[in-house]
Order: C-alpha cells, then sequence, then structure tokens
C-alpha cells in the first residue's frame, strides 16, 4: 500500500512540473467556456478545460454527467453551441477543412469498438491512412504492421474483426487509430464493454501510451489506471467540471463532497 | 429449401407430361419437337427468352444506378432532397406498372413528340418502377449501419465519400442484397407485361401463338416453365452471389478468406 503511495507521488510530482511548464507554452488542446444543449437538456456547463502536450487527463463522473459528450465535442462528434474549441492552434467550429485537419490530428477508441467488420484488421488499419493522409499502400501497411506489433497482436493481421476477442479487437481500434500517427488520443470508456479478464491488456496498450508521452484525454472509471497515468483528474456532474486537480489531491483531499461521495462508492468495490 | 423446389418442378413436368399421353385436354403436339408444326412453334416460343432477358438486365442495371442515386437524396439532411425523395419514390412506387408503361408508350409521344419503340418505352416505365424500390433498399440498407461506423470514420479524418464509399455502402449491399436478389426476380417476371405493347418477349410470343392455334392450355404451359425455369437460375445466380460476398456477417464476415 505504501509502495503504491510512493510511487503515485512520483507520478503526482512529474504531473505538476508538467502544469507549471504548461503555463509556458500553449496547450495543445483548450476549451474555453463552452456550453452544449441537446434540446432543452443543458448537458456541457460552461467547461473550460487546458491539456498540454504529453499530459494525460483522465475524466470520471456518474453517467449522463457530459463526459461523453465532452470528449466528443474534441473531435466535433458532437458540436457545441457556445465557447471556444482550440486544438493544435485550429479553432473548432462549422468549417468543414477546420474539423477534417483537427480529426486527422486526434485519434479516437470507442466503447464498441467501432472497427469496420467487412475488413480485414489490416484494412482496417491502412484505409484512414490510405485515403485521408494519402500514403502509398506499401507504407501503410508498413505503419500498421509496426502498430500491430506495439499492441502485440501482429499475427492478426489478415483476420476479420469477427474472428478476434473483444480485448484484441480494442487493441487493433486503438492501432487503427495510431496509424493516423495524432497528437492526441480520446478513449471514451475503452474498457466498459469488455469481459473483466481482458480489461488489463487494453489499460497495459494505453499505460505503454502514456509511458511514450502522447496527449490522452480518457473517460474511465478505471481508477487504478487513472491513479497510474493521469497528470489531471477531472470529476464531472451534471454538465459541470466539479474538479479539476492532479490526481494526489484528487483521490487523498478532494475538494467537493460530491466528488468524494462518488469515489467512495466506485472504490468501495 | 432448393431440393423441394427441384422436386417440385419435376413432379410438375411429370404431371404435364402424364396429361399429355392420357388427357383428351392436352394436345401437347404444338409444342412436339419430333413434329415440324411442333419444332417451328417451339423455335418460335423460345427466341422470346433472350428478349425477356435483355429488357430485365437493362431494367435491373438501370434501376440498380437510377436507384443508388435517388437513395442519396434519402440519406441527405437536406429537407429539399429529402422532399424530391420522398415523392419521387411515392410516385413512382404507386403508379402500376402497366399503367406507366402505356403512359411511356401511348402518352409521353405526344408530350416530347417523339415516338419510342416498344422495348425501350418499356424499359423506361419498368426501370422507374424499379428505381423507386431499389432506392428504398439501398435506403435501408445504409441506415441499417450501426452509427458507430460512421463516427469511426470520421474521427479517422476519413472525408464523407470515402466513409460511404469504402466504409457504409460495401456493408449495406451486402445487407441488401437478399432484398436486391429478390427485386430482380420480381423485374424478370414483371418483364411480362411489357407484352401487351408489343415486344417480342416470352409472353407476347405465346400471346401469338395460343390465338392461331387455339391450344392457350399448353401454350401457357409452357410460357409459366419458362419463366419458373428462369426465375430458379436467377435465385441461384443470387445465392451464390451471397456465399461469395460473405453476406452473413455473423459468421464473422469471412466469406472472401475461405473460398
Amino acid at each position: 500500500m505504501l509502495d503504491t503511495a510512493d510511487v503515485n507521488m512520483d507520478l503526482f510530482s512529474s504531473g505538476i512540473r508538467r502544469r507549471r511548464t504548461k503555463m509556458t507554452t500553449n496547450p495543445i488542446l483548450q476549451m474555453t467556456d463552452v456550453n452544449k444543449w441537446f434540446g432543452d437538456l443543458h448537458v456541457l456547463k460552461d467547461v473550460s478545460l487546458d491539456v498540454a502536450s504529453g499530459e494525460r487527463v483522465v475524466i470520471c463522473g456518474p453517467s449522463g454527467s457530459g463526459k461523453s459528450t465532452l470528449i466528443r465535442c474534441l473531435n466535433r462528434l458532437e458540436q457545441h453551441q457556445s465557447g471556444e474549441i482550440r486544438i493544435n492552434d485550429v479553432v473548432l467550429d462549422g468549417n468543414t477543412a477546420n474539423i477534417q485537419a483537427v480529426r486527422r490530428e486526434i485519434g479516437m477508441v470507442f466503447q464498441q469498438f467501432n472497427l469496420f467488420p467487412h475488413l480485414t484488421v489490416l484494412r482496417n488499419l491502412t484505409l484512414a491512412p490510405m485515403r485521408a493522409r494519402g500514403m502509398s499502400q506499401s507504407d501503410a501497411e508498413e505503419l500498421a504492421h509496426h502498430y500491430l506489433e506495439r499492441v502485440r497482436i501482429p499475427e492478426q493481421a489478415g483476420k476479420y474483426p469477427a474472428q478476434l476477442s473483444g480485448g484484441q479487437q480494442q487493441r487493433v481500434a486503438i492501432a487503427r487509430s495510431l496509424c493516423m500517427q495524432p497528437k492526441i488520443m480520446l478513449f471514451d470508456e475503452p474498457t466498459s464493454a469488455l469481459d473483466p479478464e481482458m480489461i488489463s491488456e487494453v489499460l497495459d496498450t494505453m499505460i505503454e501510451l502514456a509511458e511514450d508521452g502522447m496527449t490522452m484525454v480518457c473517460v474511465t472509471h478505471e481508477m487504478g489506471f487513472a491513479k497510474r497515468v493521469a497528470n489531471q483528474m477531472i470529476f464531472m456532474d451534471e454538465g459541470q467540471i466539479v474538479e479539476n486537480s492532479p490526481p494526489s489531491a484528487f483521490f487523498e483531499r478532494p475538494e467537493h463532497a460530491r466528488t468524494e461521495r462518488f469515489l467512495s462508492q466506485i472504490l468501495a468495490h | 429449401m432448393h431440393h423441394t423446389l427441384k422436386l417440385l418442378l419435376v413432379l410438375f413436368c411429370a404431371a404435364m407430361l402424364a396429361g399429355c399421353a392420357s388427357s383428351q385436354q392436352w394436345g401437347w403436339y404444338v409444342v412436339d419437337p419430333t413434329l415440324k408444326r411442333g419444332r417451328i412453334n417451339l423455335t418460335f416460343l423460345l427466341a422470346g427468352i433472350p428478349w425477356t432477358i435483355m429488357l430485365t438486365i437493362c431494367c435491373v442495371l438501370i434501376s440498380n444506378v437510377v436507384g443508388f442515386f435517388i437513395s442519396l437524396m434519402g440519406l441527405s439532411k437536406n429537407a429539399v432532397l429529402l422532399a424530391t425523395y420522398r415523392v419521387y419514390v411515392e410516385v413512382f412506387r404507386s403508379i402500376p406498372p402497366l399503367v406507366s408503361i402505356f403512359w411511356v408508350y401511348y402518352g409521353l409521344p405526344i408530350l416530347i413528340d417523339v415516338g419510342l419503340p416498344p422495348f425501350p418505352a418499356g424499359m423506361i416505365a419498368l426501370s422507374l418502377y424499379g428505381s423507386a424500390f431499389m432506392a428504398e433498399i439501398f435506403r435501408g440498407g445504409v441506415q441499417s449501419i450501426a452509427k458507430g461506423q460512421f463516427e469511426a470514420s470520421d474521427a479517422l479524418g476519413l472525408s464523407y465519400l470515402d466513409t460511404m464509399r469504402y466504409v457504409i455502402f460495401p456493408q449495406a449491399l451486402r445487407r441488401s442484397l437478399p432484398a436486391i436478389g429478390n427485386q430482380l426476380v420480381i423485374m424478370l417476371k414483371m418483364t411480362s407485361l411489357v407484352s401487351v405493347i408489343g415486344v417480342s418477349e416470352v409472353l407476347r410470343r405465346g400471346n401469338e401463338l395460343a390465338v392461331t392455334e387455339y391450344r392457350p392450355l399448353e401454350i401457357y404451359t409452357f410460357v409459366a416453365v419458362e419463366y419458373l425455369l428462369l426465375v430458379l437460375l436467377v435465385s441461384a445466380g443470387v445465392r451464390k452471389l451471397e456465399r461469395r460476398m460473405g453476406a452473413d456477417e455473423r459468421l464473422g464476415g469471412s466469406g472472401v478468406s475461405e473460398n
């Protein structure tokens, strides 16, 4: 118990250092007073968030709190109605060219994997680099094999998604995003649809990605993973960011009672 | 299923032959290949098959292509395009094909001042009719694809066209294949309607022979068997195509690799 606490403290301090340097450099991802409604439902309320390059943000909160909507606004799968989202110095607005530019730099991993079932694993990986980046087939395949090695399923390249386990499918989905060589990776509850024994293989892949310095925004309730990789912990409730603090403060002495209650609920079992 | 059909077909032919030998009602001499008259009649009747096949192919191709582009309107979010789609489908789906054949053959020439020969007239009428159904089949196929497929494509930075071309349509087509096959069979049988404007396809030739030979029972039986055989052929072809395209994704969508 003490050991892990020490490790955590190391991670925390490095996280804090990152946050300091962030003040002087431009954040790679910036949300300023973002609001979104679904009809009358106010799902994001004045959300502001800065993420520096190389930072890992973990967002948690009860269902319906807006965390998925927040992350989906970052590559404009959802449109925000007011406020500004700036990614890699491109403002996300209705401009299609801007949206495409941002999407090429942001990878996203979904709860339901969303692999293309009619294409082999290899083709799943090469499609976007070839079509959206204009890469040649041989280059794209080389890249695909490289990332399949990294997620440790190089032998599955010729198979179809339905022939893989859930954990393997999610790792293919991660590799597929990485093939676009994104600057930021978004994870929307990547392990929620997995059988328990497959969760760790996906989390391990994500941890390796974090150790390589990838900028990550993850919606997840895997608090072990969060403690291990996060620089910023965010708790959302009813469309608002209730708490945004480094993991040390977040887990040891949350500022808000709501955060504390939520944490005690999900850490109880 | 396939074997049941074969069995039924054999029984049907056997019954006809038996009728031919025993009953006074049947007079198969009209199409008896051992007789000169029968041979001439047979040649005349069978010469309708190429016309029926050609008309079917033309109608299916045109209705597929037109239906595909019409379905794009039905898939857009633009209210004007959506309304146009709705009107197109409702209009061409509601007009009985026989009425539209008459309209194109007898009516349209007055409007555009150019007479159309029976074959193109029939082709246009049936293709428009078929395209409304094809459009609905394609639209349904695309809309049956999970939202996540669009989202994953968007997230990867694929353009709308690439998303449709590489991700959505291939899956939608596989899913629509049984419905498209069905439509093919319906179109094949519907070509018999153009007999009324004088395209000398299978039914027209049967009609003409029946009024000169006074043997409608044998001749229309023969015509029915011609259609039956053609349809069985088409169905077998569609099934083969479905297997080759691995239409059943539940088996892992691996139809291609297992070939």
